[in-house]
């Protein structure tokens, strides 16, 4: 039994930290050459993604294009050509830095974790999956193998946008937003997520609740704004609370009109 | 002079090694038996050492030595040398080769590991253990002045490094006259270098020579080899410094730094060459920056825009160490008033000790200080008065007739500022209608009906370039014809070996593939200064022009002598001398230089000396001035503070230009180091001195999908200071670009009324002064 | 004891088998095994990309990988660029457009634009800058790389 062992994946996160000897593993397991954890698998309901599928294969499916095209959308703010062809779907959402693209989408989901241990699967919701602060809740004997993001409706209104200082860097903040609506143009489906303003992705899960069967107009965006002001955000060396608060506000609004627009709804 | 390539877009010779990955950077030398340095460092900003128990490190299986200041004998474990002393220096406190008994800064060294590779000396770091007592450090600038600051270091009076002035004219006149008195604050940050090579030592000491050789990653090998000699107490003819392939300087390369002392000195002390790399984070934590000065600015002004005084106070943050003299602090005020004129100035500058790693120049020093400043005052001219921007800098130029045109500020070493040549009026108008100025207010008129914010700034500047005391070359012809360029410059990227083969080829009419260049290694040439403040191009230039001219003159009187020929008929052509009236009496510079250069039993030819070659220290009567005006065009996204570079027009004047295609790239390369510096580079500190910012994720550097398309024209008001006309070219893209990004901003949230008071500007600040003044 | 594993790679098309040590990396196995030292460290967190080599045909921050997980695979590094006396048409390319000034850069430029302009022959300058931005420079400014990649495209295409 390994005491001091961290898992490898794409080493796009790992690695900078062994390199700095923030973190200093006995051992390391290399899970690269684990085939069965590298798939993207259509289900009637759902897209199941291996955990060690790398970024640049999501982004080049057909499949995930079709299904679920806010991941295209958010991927291509992950990083940079070079670190998507090693950084992993897994590997990010362990890591589980506060302003992730891949964790955001994952909590826009709703995706369902499956964990493998010795003792076997069990599968984990989203919203349970953060512990603390870049830490999921995995004991050191856990393996996240694979998400499940269940399926929207195919014409299903998207966006993700974020805010970086630079192209590639992470978010200062993001808004993912998923929309469905009836045929009376009524909201029949809707999640909002914001990620980067406080320790794991936000959930506007009450917010969401409330306008199930409105209709989307500007007073409608304006609330979603007005809603955006409730949440907790966090300060740091970098970016102070207020400012997370305002840009979440402005990227909650720009998503939402992005979304709708490509749901055919009203601008 | 047939000049052929002189002016020409010549390609690099420098390029075919870098470009297939054969460069041979400090890290790249092999040295059989070599050893791996590491260096302890502090953790915290300020504190007293109280005990180190290297016991457990140097039990380490691999580690040779661990090395703390009690190894050090005379005269090593004294301060590192001043290396520009200067009796303006209040307090002249310099770092001991490693920390005795107190740190002050954060990344100070305290001790050297030494072991078989770099990774088991890295391992070794933590075993080395240390009892500190915490201190209560100072951190910033403002506060460093106060009377009762927390002391930077534990046994000075204060924190005061130097306080100088500049002043000229009768400030206090014209403040009564003028119609107005208007006021500016601001801060400025600059940053670190950055270059991507971090700096690197290797020393190879030859105990049976008592000679020692270092590679150092350095933008000054001559600054290396004296400082060491007198650090040393050893004669400079032991002491070999070379720089190899450097990747970039960018300025904090140029100093002396303790690992250069250590390093050596562990190399004599085990007699084993020993290699230490500075891995990224020590390279933000221990080599030098140039972060924060603060500026409160006074503006006499009248109605119709005219400056008539600026009357001003600066605190600039030395960092915890002066081991760079006060260069930081003099070419922050020197510069002043740019190119402008104005008719009265005074000036005061703190500079204060801080506990926090040592500044000193950063491309451009304290150029792009100066410069801002000037821009500051002309922008709160035109706001505060509703006057025209360009309007207020025509109005306030030096006009073309002025030159040689004396500021009225006296420099530091005693001599006058003087600018030799410009005209400031043409280059602004210049960049003006590169970025369509005139067109532009239409333009943003109606981005803004679509919701759109789009701004226009400009900023122009004087760069005092090529200063002396020199940079020598050596020019001399074997007997193929083939010719041998030495030279005390030191190149990090800047080209200098090819710009030295065009003047040469030039002058002695030969193909620059048949000259093989020399440089930055102490052995190859006697006497060097070091590459800073865009001064080695004016100075290698005028040299080796020099040094070709003899060489040419010396190959064509002995050739007339032999060819029976007027010296005046005589005429060169791809290194064949020849009469230009009956072309088949020849012979060619290989021929000549074996008849100055025989062997046993021949004899020099009377009335020569020996060799046909030359050498040369000339330099520039005095300092060339390069100018520049750029125009930059923004978009501001209120809603998350983003600033969208659009367009960049740069018009430059460097003289005439020795290769266009170098001057171009130094002055890209420069736009985007002072776009790095306006809105991205910030280094941050907490209240304990505790360094924020120590990774690229943390620290941002300008990528390539940020960068506006970058504009140039150039404009050439030749030098009257050296026979080339030239001026030196490093730094003059950087120089003015915080003032046109800072002023475009403004401009484009003018309905906001918001007036920018730092730099970087970052998003967050941005929106903090959107919201609060709506 | 340090601590080893044999690996077998192809570097540059020539075959490699040997032990290297497991901690490292695989910047630090060709720098240090095999003596290639083209290959650069300029940060070792995986973000100014000096260190980008081709694995498998793929642009990959060596610095990010360790050099057991090479076993098996093929590595182009910038050595392996050039076909004999023949510059690669990008190392040509940076050559005649004054796309590098200190060169410590230049290897991640080169090997990213090799495995960028494979996937994308004919690119705007919207994705050059896009295919770059995981590379830093701090001398050049981009403008001239960008002209060279343009270059270096054209003269791929007419292969």
């Amino acid at each position: 039994m390994l005491e001091d062992a961290k898992i490898l994946a794409g080493g796009q996160s790992l690695m900078p930290m062994m390199n700095m000897r923030f973190v200093t593993p006995e051992d390391v397991i290399d899970i690269n050459k684990i085939e069965e954890l590298n798939f993207i698998k259509l289900s009637d309901d759902a897209i199941d993604i291996g955990a060690m599928t790398v970024q640049r294969e999501l982004l080049s499916s057909s499949s995930i294009q079709t299904i679920a095209p806010i991941l295209n959308e958010a991927l291509a703010y992950v990083g940079h050509f070079q670190t998507r062809n090693r950084g992993t779907i897994g590997g990010s959402l362990c890591h589980l830095d506060p302003a992730a693209e891949l964790p955001a989408l994952a909590s826009l989901y709703d995706a369902q974790m499956v964990v493998h241990n010795k003792n076997g699967q069990r599968v984990i919701p989203f919203d349970e999956w953060s512990f603390a602060y870049m830490m999921p809740c995995l004991a050191p004997e856990d393996v996240l193998v694979s998400l499940s993001f269940p399926k929207w409706k195919l014409n299903h209104g998207y966006s993700f946008v974020e805010f970086a200082r630079r192209h590639g860097d992470f978010a200062i903040c993001a808004a993912g937003v998923l929309i469905e609506l009836d045929k009376n143009d009524e909201i029949s489906k809707v999640a909002i997520t914001i990620a980067g303003a406080d320790v794991k992705p936000i959930r506007l899960k009450a917010f969401e609740l409330d306008i199930i069967g409105q209709k989307v107009n500007e007073d409608l965006i304006r609330s979603a704004v007005e809603e955006v002001k409730k949440i907790e955000t966090m300060s740091d060396a970098y970016y102070s609370s207020s400012y997370r608060k305002r840009l979440a506000g402005t990227l909650v609004e720009r998503a939402l009109i992005k979304a709708l627009e490509r749901a055919g709804g009203p601008t | 002079m047939g000049a052929r390539y002189f002016g020409a877009e010549v390609l690099r010779g420098e390029d075919k090694p870098l470009i297939t990955g054969k460069g041979q950077y400090v890290d790249d030398i092999r040295l059989p038996g070599v050893l791996h340095g590491a260096f302890v460092r502090s953790p915290h900003a300020h504190a007293l050492i109280k005990t180190i128990d290297t016991t457990d490190a140097q039990r380490l299986e691999g580690v040779h030595a661990v090395f703390t200041f009690s190894d050090l004998e005379e005269p090593i474990n004294r301060p590192a040398v001043q290396t520009y002393p200067s009796p303006l220096i209040k307090q002249d406190l310099r770092p001991l080769p490693l920390a005795r008994d107190e740190v002050c800064f954060v990344g100070e060294a305290i001790a050297f590991i030494v072991a078989d590779t770099r990774h088991i000396a890295e391992d070794a770091i933590p075993l080395v253990k240390i009892e500190f007592e915490v201190l209560e450090p100072i951190v910033r600038v403002k506060d460093a002045v106060l009377k009762n600051a927390p002391l930077a270091h534990k046994d000075s009076k204060d924190n005061i490094v130097a306080k100088l002035n500049v002043s000229y004219g009768n400030i206090i006149q014209d403040f009564k006259a003028a119609d107005h008195i208007l006021e500016t604050k601001f801060l400025q940050h600059r940053g670190g270098c950055h270059s991507m090579e971090g700096r690197a030592v290797l020393a190879n000491y030859t105990a049976s020579l008592d000679e020692l050789t270092i590679w150092s990653a350095t933008q000054c090998p001559y600054l290396i080899r004296r400082s060491l000699a007198s650090q040393f107490e050893m004669s400079e003819s032991r002491i070999r410094v070379i720089a190899p392939d450097v990747g970039g300087g960018f300025g904090p390369k140029a100093g002396f730094y303790v690992e250069e002392i250590i390093v050596p000195w562990a190399s004599r002390k085990l007699e084993r060459p020993i290699k230490w790399v500075e891995d990224r984070r020590e390279h933000f934590l221990s080599t030098n920056t140039q972060r924060d000065t603060w500026w409160e600015i006074e503006i006499a002004a009248n109605d119709d825009g005219r400056v008539l005084g600026v009357k001003g106070r600066i605190i600039l943050d030395n960092g915890a160490y002066i081991p760079y003299g006060l260069l930081l602090p003099f070419t922050t005020i020197t510069p002043l008033p740019g190119p402008y004129k104005i008719s009265s100035l005074d000036v005061t500058q703190d500079v204060v000790f801080t506990n926090t790693v040592t500044n000193s120049p950063v491309r451009g020093a304290g150029r792009p200080n100066a410069a801002y400043a000037m821009e500051r005052v002309m922008e709160t001219v035109a706001r505060s008065l509703g006057l025209e921007p360009a309007e207020v800098r025509r109005k306030n130029f030096v006009h073309k007739n002025d030159f040689p045109y004396e500021t009225g500020l006296i420099h530091f070493n005693g001599r006058p500022m003087i600018y030799d040549s410009g005209d400031y009026h043409k280059l602004l108008e210049e960049a003006l209608k590169l970025a369509d100025y005139d067109g532009f207010t239409s333009r943003q008129v109606t981005a803004r009906k679509a919701g759109r914010f789009l701004g226009m700034g400009i900023s122009s500047c004087i760069e005092d370039t090529g200063v002396g005391p020199y940079e020598g070359v050596t020019v001399r012809v074997d007997h193929l014809g083939k010719v041998y360029i030495s030279s005390g410059a030191a190149s990090q990227g800047q080209g200098h070996k090819t710009i030295l083969r065009q003047i040469v080829a030039d002058e002695l009419d030969i193909s620059i593939d048949d000259i093989h260049v020399e440089i930055g290694d102490t052995s190859k040439f006697p006497q060097g200064v070091g590459t800073v403040a865009s001064r080695v191009g004016v100075n290698i230039g005028t040299a080796a022009f020099s040094a070709a001219k003899e060489v040419r003159e010396k190959a064509l009187g002995l050739a007339a002598e032999i060819l029976n020929v007027e010296y005046d008929d005589l005429e060169i052509e791809d290194g064949i001398i020849r009469d230009k009236a009956r072309s088949n009496i020849t012979i060619t510079l290989g021929e000549l230089a074996l008849k100055f250069a025989p062997m046993s039993g021949g004899a020099v030819p009377t009335g020569y000396t020996a060799s046909l070659e030359a050498t040369s220290y000339d330099g520039s009567k005095g300092p060339p001035h390069a100018s520049g005006s750029n125009v930059c065009e923004v978009e501001v996204d209120i809603g998350t503070g983003e600033v969208k570079l659009l367009n960049y027009s740069v018009a430059h004047d460097c003289g005439r230009k020795i290769n266009p295609l170098i001057v171009e790239g130094q002055i890209v390369g420069g736009v985007v180091h002072g776009i790095g510096n306006a809105l991205f580079e910030e280094m941050i500190y907490d209240e304990s001195g505790q360094p924020q910012t120590t990774n690229y994720g943390e620290y941002l550097l300008p990528l390539a999908t940020e960068m506006p398309p970058i504009n140039i024209v150039h404009q050439e008001t030749p030098s009257p200071l050296n026979p080339l006309g030239l001026k030196g070219a490093g730094e003059g893209g950087t120089i003015p670009a915080a003032g046109a990004i800072v002023s475009a901003i403004e401009n484009a949230l003018k309905e906001f009324d918001v007036i920018i008071d730092k730099y970087p500007v970052t998003p967050e600040y941005l929106c903090n002064l959107i919201d609060g003044n709506r | 004891m340090v601590d080893q594993r044999n690996i077998d790679v192809n570097v540059n098309g020539k075959s490699y088998s040997g032990a290297v040590e497991t901690r490292f990396s695989l910047a630090d196995f060709l720098r240090e095994n095999l003596g290639l030292t083209g290959t650069h460290l300029g940060c070792e967190h995986g973000v100014c990309g000096a260190c980008t080599v081709l694995v498998d045909g793929e642009a990959i921050r060596a610095c990010l990988m360790l050099g057991v997980q090479a076993n098996g695979k093929h590595i182009t590094t910038i050595e392996g660029l050039a076909d004999g006396n023949n510059l690669h048409p990008v190392q040509e390319a940076f050559w005649k457009n004054h796309g590098l000034q200190c060169g410590y850069c230049t290897p991640g430029f080169l090997t990213t634009l090799v495995a960028f302009l494979r996937e994308n022959p004919d690119p705007n300058e919207e994705e050059i800058r896009e295919a770059i931005s995981g590379n830093i420079c701090r001398c050049t400014g981009y403008q001239n790389i960008v002209a060279a990649a343009k270059a270096a495209a054209e003269v791929l295409r007419a292969k």
